[in-house]
């Protein structure tokens, strides 16, 4: 099988007319996992935000396309529907609507009118992967996202990844505010997704992700831009010797957008 | 400026009225007297919303309708609130007339008394007087109740005497089957000492062009350490103007929660007051109003605290769409004595267009130190990043706002005890906001 292609060429993005992202050139392919890292204010969630189409975030120039169809002119559902899928750094909650409800339509989403995924083959698939993630079963009744802890909207982003079965999955800050064991839980979800239908964008400020999940490739964005690339060896680089001597290499003095 | 009200129906009427249905004296007295004082008094003035253009006089007050035999013979918007195989406590009116009665005989064994208002005045006249617009409404509040008062033309009683617990919900239904017929039901619940009951009421018209009135009063009395859980869904047509005052009692140890669907078409005030008289009492009122058209409506739901420890918690959940105005008025008074008490509230309004109108006023009244209270407020549009967050899982803009105020009115539908009613009114929910 051909596997799915995400190619985001010279993407430019603006925030209330305020420019991030100044010419990303990134491609992702199904069987490969890459990691995006730099420090803090750089433009990487940026980047996650733009490739799904997150309201706030105008793409000013430049093209994102899967499988040479454009992403840009898609909404944000058929963003969705079309494959892509990203695990937020700040899921939103939603009062009223259970957990399991919102899963079972996200899957029927992707899936014919007349051919919803049956009841009970859900239940099943979604207290198997609750299970393999350590997740509270109660949490399946519990209202989206509302009341969870930063740990728990971690885990139930993963498994929405899990059932959802995407052909390119966006990994914001997945590590973010994780303890390690959840850390270990979240990287264990993502590694039963590798297989050659399943490419995967990581975006992380931290190497600790990476001890669990080895990235095929590293990217290091700074001011905007992906301003090295690399295998794994550069991101074991990155936490023995920080990001200076990238900057040095580079002649770059403040790394941040606001350079 | 007050409005002038034709009321067609004169003493002589109400005397003849009361007479025919064979009513105690005193009842019949009540109605004159209330007839006399509406006279006299004025009209209701809900905040912020001017009534003197709605019509409140075009109405017909009697009409019978005839018995119900059988659960399988009801037209179908009626059928869809009853579980027809298991429903053995269920009053249903068909505009005035007690057209079917059922309770289950380990309810009425126990002294359990459900029945409609005309056979309990027959039966049970001295209960009734005791409680009848005595601690809950009074009929001289103002022109619209005393009007009530004098034409009351149906209605329920429930009745659960002491240390009774009631573990099946009592279901009524007012089923106005003619278009031009008014709805002056009093729904009178009175639960005794270490008691507890669950109610439930929906009612329904299907007048879209003809213009009536619907003047509903309901009093619920939860006497020491009783529990009352209602729930009600009124779903009056775009010809009815509405006004249904609810009002509660609760005394030392009790508990009145109160799950309200609003979703009448036409005008509507809604006044919902509970007054927790005893220590510890403690109440929730939650409601949800979906408002389209060119509605006008007005709620008001008020807890007022006189007992130490009372608790009261009010949330109102309001969509409106099209043209359609709401003023919400939440109010929780703390009186002076009413220590450690806890009133808390939150009122949440959810416009779907530009031209749709969503007013809500928080207030507190405390007159109490050594209290808690808080309060919610926000009046807007479906958050941008909840759609977002929904849509990037796949699901369409129609449906994630679809979800977002499903699960906006939640807190109402998922009370609400019978499965019937609860589909109903998500059903209803459904055609409101598509």
């Amino acid at each position: 099988m051909a596997g799915s292609v995400l190619e985001i060429k010279d993407l430019h993005v603006s925030i209330e007319d305020k420019e991030i992202l100044k010419g990303v050139n990134l491609t992702i392919k199904s069987g490969e996992f890459h990691a995006v890292m730099g420090p803090n204010g750089t433009g990487k969630s940026t980047l996650a935000s733009a490739i799904m189409g997150h309201p706030k975030y105008e793409v000013t120039s430049g093209s994102i396309t899967l499988d040479g169809e454009d992403v840009l002119e898609m909404e944000v559902d058929e963003r969705a529907r079309a494959g892509l899928f990203l695990a937020m750094q700040y899921p939103s909650e939603i009062s009223g609507v259970t957990n399991s409800d919102f899963l079972r339509s996200s899957i029927n989403a992707r899936r014919e009118e007349g051919d919803e995924i049956p009841l009970m083959k859900f239940i099943k698939e979604m207290d198997e992967a609750m299970d393999f993630l350590e997740m509270d079963k109660n949490m399946a009744q519990r209202y989206l996202n509302e009341g969870f802890s930063g740990g728990e909207k971690k885990r139930n982003e993963i498994l929405q990844l899990l059932m959802m079965k995407a052909e390119i999955g966006i990994l914001d800050e997945i590590d973010s505010g994780l303890d390690i064991d959840a850390l270990k839980v979240v990287a264990k979800g993502i590694n039963r997704l590798r297989d050659e239908n399943f490419g995967c964008l990581i975006i992380t400020h931290y190497q600790r992700l990476l001890n669990y999940i080895e990235p095929d490739f590293v990217h290091v964005m700074m001011q905007g831009r992906v301003v090295k690339s690399g295998g794994s060896e550069l991101s074991k680089r990155l936490e023995a010797e920080g990001y200076d001597w990238i900057k040095q290499e580079l002649n770059i003095e403040d790394e941040t957008i606001n350079a | 400026m007050t409005v002038e009200t034709k009321q067609p129906y004169n003493d002589e009427y109400i005397s003849r009225f009361s007479s025919s249905r064979n009513e105690p004296e005193w009842m019949k007295d009540l109605r004159q007297q209330a007839l006399s004082q509406s006279e006299s008094l004025e009209m209701p003035k809900p905040d912020k919303t001017g009534i003197k253009n709605w019509d409140f006089d075009t109405y017909v007050h009697e009409a019978e309708g005839s018995k119900i035999d059988a659960l399988d013979k009801l037209p179908a918007s009626v059928a869809a609130l009853i579980d027809a195989d298991n429903a053995p406590n269920l009053y249903i009116q068909r505009n005035n007339s007690a057209a079917y009665l059922a309770l289950d005989e380990k309810w009425s064994k126990q002294g359990v008394i459900f029945t409609d208002i005309f056979t309990a005045l027959k039966q049970h006249a001295d209960l009734v007087k005791r409680y009848y617009m005595k601690d809950a409404v009074s009929a001289d509040e103002d022109r619209l109740t005393a009007l009530h008062a004098a034409l009351m033309n149906g209605g329920v009683f429930v009745y659960v005497p002491k240390n009774v617990v009631v573990d099946e919900p009592l279901q009524t239904i007012f089923w106005q089957e003619d278009d031009s017929v008014a709805s002056f039901n009093h729904i009178l619940i009175v639960a005794e000492a270490n008691s507890s009951v669950t109610y439930v009421e929906n009612s329904i018209s299907h007048n879209a062009d003809t213009a009536t009135f619907a003047n509903v009063v309901t009093e619920v009395i939860a006497e020491d350490n009783a529990n009352v859980s209602y729930g009600a869904v009124d779903n009056f047509a775009a010809g009815t103007t509405v006004y249904a005052k609810r009002r509660g009692v609760a005394y030392r140890d009790a508990r009145i929660d109160w799950a309200i669907g609003q979703m009448n078409d036409g005008n509507t005030i809604s006044e919902h007051i509970t007054h927790l008289v005893g220590d510890n009492s403690g109440s929730e009122a939650k409601s949800v109003v979906v408002g389209r058209g060119k509605q006008i409506q007005n709620f008001t739901t008020n807890i007022i605290h006189f007992g130490k420890n009372s608790v009261g918690n009010i949330l109102s959940h309001g969509v409106m769409k099209e043209q359609a105005s709401s003023v919400f008025n939440g109010i929780g008074k703390i009186e002076h004595g009413a220590s450690k008490s806890d009133a808390t509230q939150e009122t949440r309004v959810l416009m779907l267009s530009q031209g749709a109108r969503g007013d809500a006023n928080p207030i507190l009244l405390i007159d109490e130190d050594d209290v808690v209270a808080g309060h919610a407020a926000s009046v807007g549009r479906v958050d941008p990043l909840q759609l977002y967050y929904l849509m990037s899982r796949g699901i369409t803009k129609h449906e994630a706002e679809r979800l977002i105020i499903h699960g906006f009115l939640a807190p109402v539908v998922n009370q609400l005890p019978i499965e019937t009613v609860k589909n109903q009114l998500t059903q209803v929910i459904e055609g409101k906001v598509n």
